[in-house]
């Protein structure tokens, strides 16, 4: 778990504003295929990978509150389903400490998923009328492969924003166990 | 140590899963002018310069990126286009966005004319936000109470009829498109004048919509066109929000036709995911 320092708290904020500003200015309004991509889960779950479950999951809640604020939506909605992302992506780091280039490719597709799919449940429980059409799957699947293709440089992008405020960078920690010994980030504690 | 880590964790999380909890059904709950929606659309108010100043300053993104659309859709520009030098394509791309705007514009004046829609006294704005997630069909305009917006006005782009404005601030407004779950727009078709309320065919398609309650006992045909009804009566009441003769859009198919469950389907005039420019109509009712 990573400590929040005011520094990384305002950079954090910082990136929430920006994130749901460039979404709903530019990215939304740039249609591939019919569909466009969707940075929140992409920045959730780089949150989550770099500084932790609880910090992936407050960060979770802002920014769906955010977005929810920002376009009238209904409330609560995008924080309940970006919450269990942020949590789910920062337990990924904690338990498995994953390395490898792919893998922000990995949990970005898997979290632009379960946050479609959150989303969609979370529609049809608020009771949403319209049917399912294939139209729609097919702008989840777009999205999904768009998201799948920003993931990367989504992360390198966040984990720069954050490095300066981040004390325990995973790169730096594996770096440093490897030198000393240690075998993971779990066994110091 | 650890388990105290993992309680602390659990508990967080928990606080911050009932929390959205609440939230969602407290603002589920309440009505249009309950504390919550107040409170959305004051950060909103706030929000909505910032979102204006975005919006302007990456349009040059969104140019460059329509501008790689229209390249590979037009191959034969290419070769032409590579040759160019850095500046020159720089300035191509800044006339190329102006071409398209100015292009925009006079294909919405022709629509004024044709249809004589400056008794409504439109307001011009250009899109400032649009909602990422299919859920939610709407867009985010630069213009506001401030201009003469008020809520449930009509609102048109360059091809037709787009929606119907559902929250206004000082200097913006929301606006719900007529492919949302939520909309539905009185409509009839243009040689049969079979009556009919428009509905969006299924969530997340914007290119499919219903005539729904059009009378089986009419044989309408595909490609007939469908515009808003615009109800008038004696009272103010009823009126609908939209002025008659609005075009909205033409049948694409029919499915069980002549039977109780037939199916009228119509693909929009107005192309939703290229919204650009729209009028708002401020005077919907002074047609009538």
């Amino acid at each position: 778990m990573v400590a929040a320092t005011p520094q990384l708290l305002a950079r954090l904020a910082a990136l929430v504003v920006g994130g749901v500003v460039v979404q709903t200015a530019a990215i939304s309004q740039l249609p591939v295929a019919g569909a466009n991509a969707d940075l929140s889960p992409l920045l959730v779950m780089a949150i989550g990978l770099l500084c932790g479950a609880l910090a992936g999951a407050c960060f979770g809640f802002g920014v769906g509150l955010f977005v929810d604020v920002a376009l009238l939506q209904t409330l609560g909605v995008s924080s309940l389903v970006l919450v269990a992302v942020g949590y789910g992506a920062g337990r990924i780091r904690e338990a498995r400490d994953p390395e490898g280039t792919l893998v922000p490719i990995a949990v970005g597709a898997t979290a632009t998923l379960a946050f479609s799919i959150g989303f969609a449940v979370m529609q049809f429980l608020l009771g949403v009328e319209a049917p399912v059409s294939g139209a729609l799957v097919r702008q989840v699947i777009t999205t999904l492969v768009l998201n799948t293709l920003l993931a990367l440089p989504l992360y390198v992008l966040v984990r720069r924003w954050l490095l300066p405020a981040l004390p325990d960078d995973p790169r730096r920690r594996r770096r440093r166990a490897y030198t000393t010994g240690g075998l993971s980030p779990l066994s110091r504690t | 140590m650890y388990d105290k880590t993992v309680r602390r964790r659990r508990a967080v999380l928990g606080l911050l899963v009932a929390c959205s909890l609440i939230l969602l059904t407290a603002y589920f709950g309440e009505s249009a002018g309950g504390a919550l929606h107040g409170v959305q659309r004051g950060a909103s108010e706030v929000l909505n310069p910032v979102q204006d100043g975005a919006s302007r300053a990456l349009k040059p993104v969104r140019d460059l990126f329509g501008w790689f659309g229209d390249t590979l859709e037009a191959k034969g520009d290419v070769e032409d286009l590579r040759a160019e030098r850095n500046s020159l394509r720089r300035e191509l791309l800044a006339e190329e966005g102006a071409r398209v705007e100015a292009d925009r514009l006079r294909k919405m004046l022709e629509l004024d004319s044709a249809l004589d829609l400056e008794r409504y006294e439109p307001v011009t704005g250009r899109v400032i936000a649009q909602s990422p997630t299919v859920w939610y069909a709407t867009i985010r305009v630069n213009k506001g109470s401030d201009d003469g917006v008020r809520r449930g006005q009509p609102v048109i782009n360059e091809e037709a009829l787009i929606g119907e404005v559902t929250e206004v601030f000082s200097g913006a407004a929301q606006v719900t498109l007529i492919t949302d779950t939520t909309s539905k727009v009185t409509a009839r078709t243009s040689r049969r004048g079979s009556f009919g309320v428009v509905e969006p065919a299924s969530a997340g398609n914007p290119t499919d919509l219903i005539l729904n309650f059009a009378p089986s006992s009419v044989n309408l045909d595909e490609g007939e066109r469908v515009v808003t009804r615009g109800t008038v009566t004696d009272t103010d009441r009823l009126q609908s929000l939209f002025p008659a003769g609005l075009p909205v859009g033409e049948i694409t198919r029919i499915e069980n036709a002549g039977t109780d469950t037939q199916e009228v389907h119509l693909r929009p005039f107005a192309n939703m995911r290229n919204l650009d420019v729209v009028q708002i109509l401020t005077r919907p009712g002074a047609g009538t």
